[in-house]
């Protein structure tokens, strides 16, 4: 037998092998993709499931008579006077209507948590955009008490959750529910209102807003910024040791923790230039230092798209370095710099580190109003609701999450619609 | 607002400086024979009143609110009167804060003394002085650079050169931000780590086995030994981040493979935007998916096992972050493995080697730089990652290679210690920046070395 066929015996042998080693790593890397994509179902299940509740909370219908002598209020136009009423009494003696039977103290307490804490001011405020009502009575839905939202709505889906509940509370809410005065409803002061330590109360108004004015102070410094300075790396700066020292520090700042950055705010805007903790203010100058390495370096692949053949003809017909950028360069490459700041923006959106540690982490019932008013932006509300003890902001933390994600989502897609439709190919 | 309504009322006059000196040039150029006779284009004679009329003026703004309020509180506690005279920092800034407020209003004047009354009434007037005479300085300044701008405007005056110019040292200082930011940055955390090592020695913070920052207030106090020693931060960093690389490192790099290799055209344009969605999810989510999901899962999971796992174990957080880092690696992975040439490919199938031998024995040997540079900065990424650890690791130091206990991380340590009504330059809060120091020296390091591996390897196949 020659050394040929010896080999080519040999290599038969092993075929089947090398064979399967090949099947075994395709799958390898199917798994891999698998895993990915298993992880990115997993969380949105996770999450929707967990949050879907929260677009809808328990309302109980009760008889509200507005009396005047138990609010102890006579005129509705004094302030004064608003503050010192007792606005509680109208939501209590209402239970106290539904429920005449029940007596004693422990067991009245009970009764009054059924309904949340702060129903009496939602009254207030009823009456307040009505001022016929007073001395009248009305049937009004009233905001229940997060933990009777919880366990009514477990109760539906068939589960009930009764841990924070008494025997009594049940009995009452199974009456209730059989008087059709418990129903769910859409949830809407989850966005009209500030955050709140009563899960029931708490909506992400105030989180939007500071989010809102916080972005816009980032977009409207780092979008000039960036660009300006893309624009110099790319068409003005000479070849020399300092433009590429200014090009390894933007390179790597892309890549330091954003928790740094709050160190940076922490130190030089509140500690130094005395800004104010807490307000938009300082935190859209930190996430600008965060997002301006994004918008430079996706700014300079914009710029570096448009072919060298524009800027000759511009130079050819007389025109000066900074018309033919002016004119030419920077209408071209303007849809992949708005891309760019999109995500960049994106980033900045879903970012929470850094402003932990200037303060916008505060608990703040107001809306914001402006760039220096105290604000929280979503994502740190997200933690904030995260760390709270009570179940019934598992759902709302999920809800947050929820609408975050929309958020991001509806930035990503039109950052990539505005590639697709506007960026040219040469 | 009142530095905004000036902002307005400075950028409302450059535009009128523009339309002025636009105006002048078209009236000097048309006895002349029209607008070819002058040496620029009107606009950029424009531009050059405006920018006359608007520079100075921004300058003289931002100094004056960075040395304004300074300045007002030197001269308001130079006059108060001795009594209340503050002796020390702390009782100097609680003083001028609490002047401030009864100044605005927030505080109620009943009862207070008459000398602090009157220093707040002193804040007052300086107050309204230095905001009149800001406002006139600034209308002067102004007016006086559009008077001079507007009358260099000539004929062969060359507006253009000038203007060019003034722009290009904007879009230079524009650029530059990106290193006074790294300096900001080094300057920050050096100064107050440098603070902290003069009460806490050097060595014993990095090479320290105990870390329970409370320091005593009391000398008897329980639990209050304030030990700096970061060892167990810095292992459960190194933990937390090696249980995110065994689940990204793998994954992230299959995926890359199979995606730029193996995948079908169709597959490629769906899979891989759907595996870039990990890379959008902002991290709080993440937290709050490993604090109240994957956590008690494994818990459950272990204590079926007859395991212990700590709710608050180093593999729940560590996992999500590896999740969160696949994206990461495969879109860097995906890259340098693109970046092959065909030719080396093409040579190994036509030595009869099978795909995945093409890949194992020539690909990735050849694409070893880059992947390990993205794999470095992945790591860099794990290490700085703060509120996936923050929700989901622990707050206890413990020293542990055991990844189903509880640890804390520097970032970690970093939140708690800011985050608490801590008095600034406490130990406290300093060994927060200490910590920080650290995490961007290391961070630091990991990205240049990263970035240059990448580079050269870059330009081998270019």
């Amino acid at each position: 037998m020659t050394e040929s066929a010896n080999h080519l015996e040999k290599i038969k042998k092993s075929l089947s092998r090398r064979n399967r080693a090949e099947k075994r790593f395709r799958w390898y890397g199917r798994t891999a993709i698998l895993i990915g994509l298993a992880a990115v179902l997993i969380l949105f299940t996770d999450i929707v499931s967990k949050g879907h509740g929260a677009f809808r909370i328990a309302y109980i219908e009760l008889e509200v008579t507005y009396d005047q002598d138990r609010i102890g209020v006579d005129n509705l136009t004094d302030p004064e006077e608003l503050t010192r009423g007792n606005w509680e009494a109208l939501s209590k003696t209402a239970m106290r209507t539904e429920f005449p039977e029940v007596s004693g103290r422990s067991d009245k307490r009970r009764l009054y948590g059924l309904i949340s804490s702060g129903a009496g001011f939602d009254l207030k405020d009823r009456l307040l955009e009505n001022p016929l009502l007073l001395g009248e009575t009305e049937r009004v839905w009233i905001l229940a008490d997060d933990d009777i939202d919880t366990y009514y709505k477990s109760w539906l889906d068939g589960e009930p959750y009764a841990a924070r509940m008494s025997a009594k509370q049940l009995e009452w809410i199974d009456e209730l529910h059989q008087q059709g005065k418990i129903r769910l409803q859409f949830n809407s002061n989850l966005f009209t209102r500030g955050d709140s330590r009563e899960p029931e109360q708490a909506g992400i108004r105030g989180a939007v807003m500071g989010s809102l004015f916080t972005l816009i102070l980032t977009l409207v410094l780092s979008f000039p910024i960036g660009v300006s300075a893309a624009i110099y790396l790319e068409e003005f700066a000479p070849r020399n040791r300092w433009t590429d020292f200014i090009e390894v520090n933007i390179n790597n700042l892309a890549a330091v923790p954003s928790i740094i950055f709050g160190l940076l705010g922490l130190a030089i805007f509140i500690n130094f230039f005395h800004v104010p903790r807490s307000v938009p203010i300082v935190g859209g100058l930190v996430l600008t230092l965060m997002t301006l390495p994004t918008i430079i370096i996706t700014s300079r692949a914009a710029i570096k798209s448009v072919p060298p053949s524009i800027r000759e003809a511009a130079l050819g017909m007389g025109a000066s370095k900074y018309q033919t950028v002016l004119h030419h360069v920077l209408p071209l490459s303007l849809p992949g710099m708005l891309t760019g700041a999109i995500i960049g923006m994106a980033q900045a959106l879903g970012e929470s580190a850094p402003l932990l540690m200037i303060g916008m982490v505060a608990f703040i019932v107001d809306i914001p109003g402006g760039f220096s008013d105290p604000a929280t932006v979503l994502p740190v509300q997200i933690f904030l609701w995260a760390d709270s003890p009570e179940r019934a902001f598992i759902e709302k933390t999920s809800a947050a999450i929820m609408i975050l994600l929309s958020f991001l989502i509806v930035m990503n897609t039109v950052a990539v619609w505005l590639r697709k439709r506007l960026e040219r190919r040469w | 607002m009142q530095a905004t309504n000036i902002l307005i009322l400075i950028l409302g006059l450059g535009v009128l400086a523009f339309f002025l000196g636009r105006g002048r040039s078209l009236a000097l150029a048309k006895p002349l024979g029209g607008i070819r006779k002058l040496h620029s284009l009107p606009s950029y004679y424009g531009m050059h009143v405006a920018l006359w009329c608007a520079l100075p003026s921004l300058f003289l703004l931002c100094m004056w609110m960075l040395f304004d309020d300074p300045l007002i509180n030197r001269l308001v506690l130079d006059s108060v009167a001795a009594e209340i005279a503050p002796k020390d920092t702390a009782s100097y800034n609680l003083l001028i804060n609490k002047i401030s407020n009864l100044a605005d209003g927030i505080l109620p004047r009943k009862g207070e003394s008459a000398a602090l009354i009157a220093a707040a009434d002193h804040l007052v007037s300086l107050r309204v002085i230095s905001r009149w005479s800001l406002t006139a300085l600034l209308l002067t300044l102004s007016s006086l650079g559009l008077l001079w701008g507007w009358s260099r405007i000539s004929a062969s005056f060359r507006a253009r050169p000038v203007v060019e110019k003034v722009m290009q040292n904007i879009l230079l200082g524009c650029a530059c931000l990106a290193i006074f930011t790294t300096l900001g940055i080094v300057l920050s955390v050096l100064f107050e780590s440098i603070q902290f090592f003069r009460s806490v020695p050097i060595f014993d913070f990095v090479f320290g086995l105990e870390w329970s920052p409370q320091t005593a207030i009391r000398e008897d106090q329980v639990g209050s030994s304030g030990s700096f020693g970061a060892v167990p931060l810095f292992v459960g960093t190194l933990l937390v981040s090696a249980v995110a690389m065994v689940v990204a490192v793998p994954v992230g790099l299959m995926s890359a493979i199979y995606l730029a290799e193996y995948a079908s055209r169709s597959v490629r344009t769906y899979a891989k935007p759907a595996l870039e969605i990990l890379a959008g999810i902002p991290t709080v989510v993440y937290g709050f998916f490993a604090a109240l999901t994957v956590a008690p899962f494994l818990r459950d999971l272990g204590a079926s096992f007859g395991l212990s796992v700590s709710s608050e174990s180093a593999l729940a957080a560590g996992g999500v972050m590896g999740v969160m880092i696949i994206p990461f690696i495969s879109s860097l992975a995906d890259d340098v493995i693109t970046a092959v040439p065909q030719s080396m490919r093409d040579g190994s199938l036509a030595m009869g080697a099978t795909k995945s031998e093409t890949v194992r024995r020539v690909i990735i040997p050849a694409a070893l730089p880059g992947i390990v540079g993205g794999v470095m900065l992945a790591i860099s990424r794990a290490i700085g990652e703060t509120m996936i650890v923050v929700m989901a690791a622990g707050m206890a130091a413990k020293l542990t290679a055991n990844p189903l206990e509880s640890v804390t991380t520097v970032t970690v340590q970093i939140v708690t210690l800011l985050t608490g009504d801590q008095e600034f330059d406490s130990p406290k809060t300093l060994a927060a920046f200490a910590l920080g120091l650290m995490l961007f020296t290391v961070t630091l390091l990991l990205n240049i070395f990263a970035l240059h591996i990448v580079k050269k390897y870059r330009e081998q196949y270019d």
